[in-house]
């Protein structure tokens, strides 16, 4: 597709200037065009996906098991047409319309990594894991530390408040736990644990004084204050159907939330199926104008203008739109004089698992389905290094009983078999890890130079891969959970490496990497390019390591403290 | 509880693995297709074969009230691989083979102790086959029927909602209660 050439529509360069865009309505991009909105900027957020309004746009949100025509199987012809995304978390029948075709969306694998994506407005935020616990100093300080990274420009100390701002708002469960290698935060009450759990909490604490098991941090309205209540979202009924889309709003999602709520100010437009294609620059005024949109449904080239332009695509989408977004001054990508875009991409390890059966507390049994899971905060590498790789990871756990008594494969069909299955049977306990990668420069992504999507848009090619340290970590990790399963006493003890490719933990990182230095990162502690003053980058893509936590609730906090600062320079005259 | 542990507990209550998981977990590699189709014997013959896995009794429908024949009908056309679909088909004609040979007479006119004694028959010879088979041998076609019986019918309403216990919306979660009632919940 030619693109010098451009139509500007009929309402011409007024009709299409706001004061703000925002590319991208998942996760950080609706937190940005709720702060830019309630700040008075007219905001364009321009998104690539179709439409999705809350409640409206959840067709299977209600549906029973039954209503299934393959019981949430996906069909051997589906499977076949897209092997890629059926691997995605919580990928199924009652979820497929929030993600990606594999063949609407090819990229070039030169290593594997499974990348998966959703193309809505909502974005990722409609099928998010909702895991959000805060980041500790711990993890900004590492990487500079012990010699893995550069510094991140910023510390704890700077993002604390802009946590609290974000969980207020969105609504997090939890309780406060005192523990140093995941700070407290602004909590509503935490789901119960369940016997097993609870069991196994004090087990670990008899044998460990530096792990500790905690009550779920999570997105969920398990209280709703009055803010939630504003938004039209309710309490949390313990479905764990969130992923359909909840009709009672209890998880947060752009859809159910920030959106709408900066729709109220009426200073937001919203334009779906528009693929952004590049920021245009202007090399007499030293800043980026605006945006060059393709209609996905009709390929027209339109440009939309703005002061201040928030790039929140998701990690590597972001970081592919900047390096499609050259000019005289910028013919390597916009904002790259240092080379760094585009490397440094780093993701969380999430290879290993540990399950194990659990005796005894066959009279207890729990009420409602808890869509969060206890959490086991990161004890490897803190004060010192006391591993032989770097970095740490969080634990996730869970304890459920299993369905069917343990005995019914044994039973004689019939009576006997039908009421084995009907009973419950035995407990059951799993941990998996969510393990920090180290940034390098060879795990990169780049524009290839041939093969093009559907847009004319250049493909991107990943090159991201594993490395020593990722296989002594999940070493550590399957070793020490194990023993801790048995010590607290479990049975049938099993670990597994599921050897998954990077990219299906969906916590892509980096691309676009913050940094005091711009010889060697592409934005400045305020996620503004340190070349390039009126664009931001607040999505995955500017994370300088990955620490360990879940960082959804990061890119939150550090996308309402960006446009906090946007709108302060806006003020004083300098963007 | 993640996608993978879900299905390793499924498997381990069926007593094997399940049958499409590879394809669900890993996607296709070859091309599969349908290779035949149910007539409406085949499905009042898997009805009845259901029945007999799955019966009814004082406080809940069996699997042929959870429409079991045309569940395996649509899961065996649309989710199985031809590899899968031929075990399945092929099953069936050696099942009603296996009636023939020792009574003379259709499966679904045996008497309900008949029809009992030569599944169960069936089923040992399966678990015994899947006790000593090769990780790549195939599965025995009774695993297959057995294990998208029990899939359907405890997903199914009648399964769900008396076998077991189906509250769709819970409206609060509470970690740790006595166990009372004798069932598990269906989700």
């Amino acid at each position: 597709m030619q693109v010098d050439s451009v139509n500007i529509n009929a309402s011409g360069v007024a009709g299409n200037t706001y004061d703000a865009i925002v590319i991208g309505s998942g996760i950080s991009g609706g937190w940005a065009a709720k702060e830019l909105c309630e700040s008075g900027l007219k905001t364009l957020v321009v998104e690539r996906g179709r439409n999705v309004e809350h409640l409206k746009d959840y067709p299977t949100a209600t549906k029973d098991p039954w209503q299934f025509e393959h019981r949430g199987q996906m069909t051997r012809a589906f499977l076949k047409e897209n092997p890629l995304i059926s691997k995605a978390a919580g990928f199924g029948d009652d979820t497929a319309h929030f993600f990606v075709k594999d063949k609407d969306h090819p990229y070039v694998q030169e290593k594997p990594f499974d990348w998966i994506r959703g193309y809505q407005v909502g974005g990722k935020s409609l099928t998010w894991g909702r895991a959000t616990q805060r980041w500790s100093n711990f993890e900004f300080t590492a990487p500079a530390k012990y010699g893995y990274g550069i510094d991140w420009p910023i510390r704890y100390d700077d993002v604390a408040p802009w946590y609290s701002h974000v969980e207020k708002f969105i609504g997090i469960c939890g309780n406060k736990d005192g523990i140093e290698a995941m700070p407290d935060g602004e909590f509503l009450p935490p789901f119960d644990f369940n016997c097993v759990e609870a069991h196994l909490q004090k087990k670990f604490k008899e044998h460990y004084a530096d792990r500790h098991l905690v009550h779920a941090r999570w997105a969920h309205l398990t209280q709703p204050a009055e803010v939630h209540l504003q938004q039209g979202r309710g309490k949390c009924q313990a479905r764990n159907l969130c992923m359909r889309g909840c009709p009672y709003g209890g998880y947060f999602s752009s859809v159910s939330s920030t959106l709408p709520w900066a729709a109220k100010t009426g200073n937001l437009t919203v334009r779906p199926f528009s693929v952004v294609h590049s920021i245009m620059y202007d090399e007499q005024k030293g800043k980026a104008t605006g945006v060059r949109i393709i209609d996905t449904n009709t390929q027209a080239v339109t440009e939309y203008f703005a002061r201040v332009i928030f790039v929140n695509a998701s990690a590597l989408n972001s970081t592919l739109l900047l390096l499609n977004s050259v000019s005289k001054r910028f013919p390597n990508g916009l904002g790259n004089d240092s080379g760094v875009l585009g490397k440094y991409v780093a993701f969380h390890l999430y290879r290993g698992s540990v399950s194990a059966s659990v005796e005894g507390f066959e009279d207890r049994y729990y009420y409602g389905r808890n869509p969060t899971e206890p959490i086991l905060a990161n004890y490897r590498n803190l004060h010192k290094q006391d591993t032989d790789y770097v970095g740490g990871f969080t634990t996730f756990l869970g304890a459920y009983r299993t369905r069917g008594a343990d005995d019914a494969a044994e039973t004689e069909l019939g009576t006997a078999y039908k009421n084995a299955l009907s009973k419950p049977g035995g407990w059951r306990t799993y941990m998996y890890m969510q393990g920090e990668t180290i940034p390098k420069e060879s795990n990169h992504v780049r524009l290839s130079t041939t093969g093009k999507d559907q847009w004319g848009i250049p493909q991107l090619i990943t090159s991201v891969g594993y490395d020593d340290n990722d296989e002594k970590m999940i070493k550590d990790f399957l070793h020490e959970s194990s023993q801790m399963l048995e010590k607290a006493g479990c049975l049938d003890i099993s670990t597994q490496d599921n050897k998954q490719a990077p990219g299906l933990d969906i916590h892509e990182m980096g691309g676009c990497r913050m940094g005091r230095d711009p010889k060697t990162s592409m934005l400045n502690g305020w996620n503004q390019m340190h070349h390039c003053k009126n664009v931001f980058v607040t999505d995955g893509a500017c994370m300088t390591s990955t620490g360990n936590q879940s960082p959804s609730i990061l890119y939150m906090a550090l996308t309402a403290r960006a446009v906090d600062h946007a709108v302060k320079e806006m003020k004083r005259q300098n963007l | 509880m993640n996608r993978r542990e879900a299905l390793a507990t499924t498997a381990r209550l069926l007593g094997g693995t399940i049958v499409g998981s590879n394809v669900f977990l890993n996607g296709c590699k070859s091309t599969p297709e349908k290779i035949a189709s149910f007539s409406e014997h085949d499905i009042a013959f898997l009805d009845a074969v259901g029945e007999v896995i799955i019966p009814t009794t004082p406080r809940s429908p069996g699997a042929k009230a959870a429409r079991i024949g045309e569940f395996m009908n649509v899961m065996v056309t649309d989710c199985y691989d031809e590899h899968e679909q031929k075990i399945f088909f092929d099953g069936i004609t050696t099942l009603k083979a296996l009636a023939q040979q020792k009574h003379d007479t259709d499966f679904v006119s045996l008497s309900g102790d008949d029809q009992r004694a030569l599944l169960n028959a069936v089923n040992k010879e399966a678990k015994a086959y899947a006790n000593t088979k090769l990780h790549n041998d195939p599965e025995h076609y009774f695993t297959l029927i057995k294990q998208l019986t029990t899939l359907g019918y405890f997903t199914s309403e009648p399964g769900a909602t008396t076998a077991r216990t189906y509250v769709a919306v819970p409206g609060r979660f509470e970690g740790c209660i006595p166990f009372s009632d004798g069932k598990a919940w269906a989700t």
